[in-house]
């Protein structure tokens, strides 16, 4: 457990997560993006929204890491870590609908253009239903979690829970709504990822934001499981 | 009592209503499996079989299980709210490959289910955001029987089968982590 002590009492990369977000915050609105129709400025969003998805997918796979290792070794500990990515990963995918949900209201149902398409046809859109439902498969892992009350068990119910739901997750959002017509950006392959799709200026800012939206989340994250330890700690 | 209520479905609806109708019978069936045994017997069962053997048998017994409810609400639904399969080969196909599918993914909540000591309503909450993936993998490919101008694609037949073997290995994975008590 010294490896998890190490980077979570040490304070470099909690200052390097605040200086890329200052830098994507203010690259990412000041800075110049390609003009393209129908998107315009709104592209900047990608730096919000997109990173937060990918951040979403980090912390989830953080976690699914934690619970292999909670069942490979038994230690409280692991179970801990992973349960606190887990809800830290929830709420990025909360953030991650807001932002989509602001994007989309002035690129696809802007009540003021009648071109646009209705709401009720927008909620039908995969992607969104695809990621309602990762949210759904991890807020059913909270259900489940606070169901037992034996602790033991509970890490190990839950850790056997986690793995086997982020197993279901791939086909539910990458694979299912890439099999269906829909409006979202990202058909043919990964979206941003792909080098055609995003331009040299945006690259810059983008992998940056990546990288400090997540260093945020690990942060809150690494916070919450120091309450969880000494909460454990106290218990005993 | 569906039949009281709509007469002669339109194909999308029929549809819907028969994989939804699936879903309802595989958590009733399925459910069971787990649910119902005694604490002793889980503890007879732990002393003569290993982990990986008991949750395959539990599984294949599912299956069984499944496709004959699958096929025996097929008959159902096509004697009391007709029957607007144009290919019926393929539709049959993909009703057994779907009911295991379900069936799978069940029994394997079942199992966490019933080591969470819970009643059914956790499998539900558990089970739901999980399935819908494949449920509307089902009906998208499901659609295409019913026109005889779509075709079916091998991919995502291919894509549920890969789905269903991965459920196979994390139950004989996770399953033992599960049982120790």
């Amino acid at each position: 457990m010294s490896k998890t002590k190490n980077y979570m009492y040490k304070s470099w990369w909690k200052i390097l997560g605040v200086v890329l977000l200052v830098y994507t915050f203010v690259a990412g609105l000041l800075g110049k993006v390609p003009n393209l129709p129908a998107l315009e400025e709104t592209v900047r969003n990608l730096y919000f929204h997109v990173c937060m998805w990918f951040a979403m997918m980090i912390l989830f796979t953080i976690s699914v890491i934690n619970g292999i290792k909670y069942l490979r070794t038994f230690d409280i500990r692991y179970d801990i870590i992973s349960r606190q990515y887990a809800t830290t990963g929830i709420v990025l995918g909360l953030l991650g609908y807001a932002t989509g949900a602001i994007w989309m209201s002035y690129t696809w149902a802007d009540p003021n253009n009648p071109a646009f398409q209705s709401f009720g046809a927008l909620a039908r859109e995969p992607k969104l239903i695809g990621t309602a439902i990762a949210l759904l498969i991890y807020f059913a892992y909270l259900v489940l979690r606070d169901s037992i009350a034996d602790m033991d068990k509970r890490a190990r119910i839950s850790a056997v829970y986690n793995i086997f739901a982020y197993a279901m997750l791939f086909p539910s959002i990458w694979i299912v709504p890439r099999l269906l017509p829909s409006l979202h950006p990202g058909q043919e392959g990964n979206p941003a990822m792909n080098f055609k799709d995003i331009d040299a200026s945006m690259r810059i800012v983008f992998y940056p934001a990546v990288i400090g939206w997540t260093l945020l989340a690990v942060w809150i994250t690494t916070i919450k499981i120091r309450i969880g330890l000494l909460k454990e700690k106290k218990w005993q | 009592m569906l039949f009281l209520g709509i007469e002669e479905p339109e194909e999308k609806v029929w549809n819907g209503l028969f994989w939804v109708i699936q879903l309802f019978i595989c958590i009733n069936a399925v459910a069971k499996s787990f649910l119902q045994e005694s604490r002793g017997r889980m503890l007879y069962f732990y002393s003569i079989a290993s982990p990986a053997s008991f949750v395959l048998a539990k599984l294949l017994f599912n299956t069984l299980l499944m496709l004959v409810m699958s096929l025996l609400s097929l008959l159902l639904f096509t004697l009391f709210l007709g029957n607007p399969v144009v290919r019926t080969g393929p539709f049959i196909g993909l009703v057994l490959l779907g009911g295991w599918s379900l069936s799978l993914i069940f029994t394997f909540l079942a199992a966490i289910a019933a080591r969470a000591q819970q009643n059914a309503a956790i499998m539900a909450v558990l089970g739901f955001p999980l399935i819908v993936p494949q449920l509307i993998l089902l009906m998208k490919i499901s659609n295409a029987t019913f026109n005889p101008l779509l075709t079916i694609h091998a991919s995502n037949m291919l894509l549920l089968a890969a789905l269903d073997i991965m459920v196979i290995l994390l139950a004989v994975i996770l399953f033992p982590f599960l049982w120790k008590d």
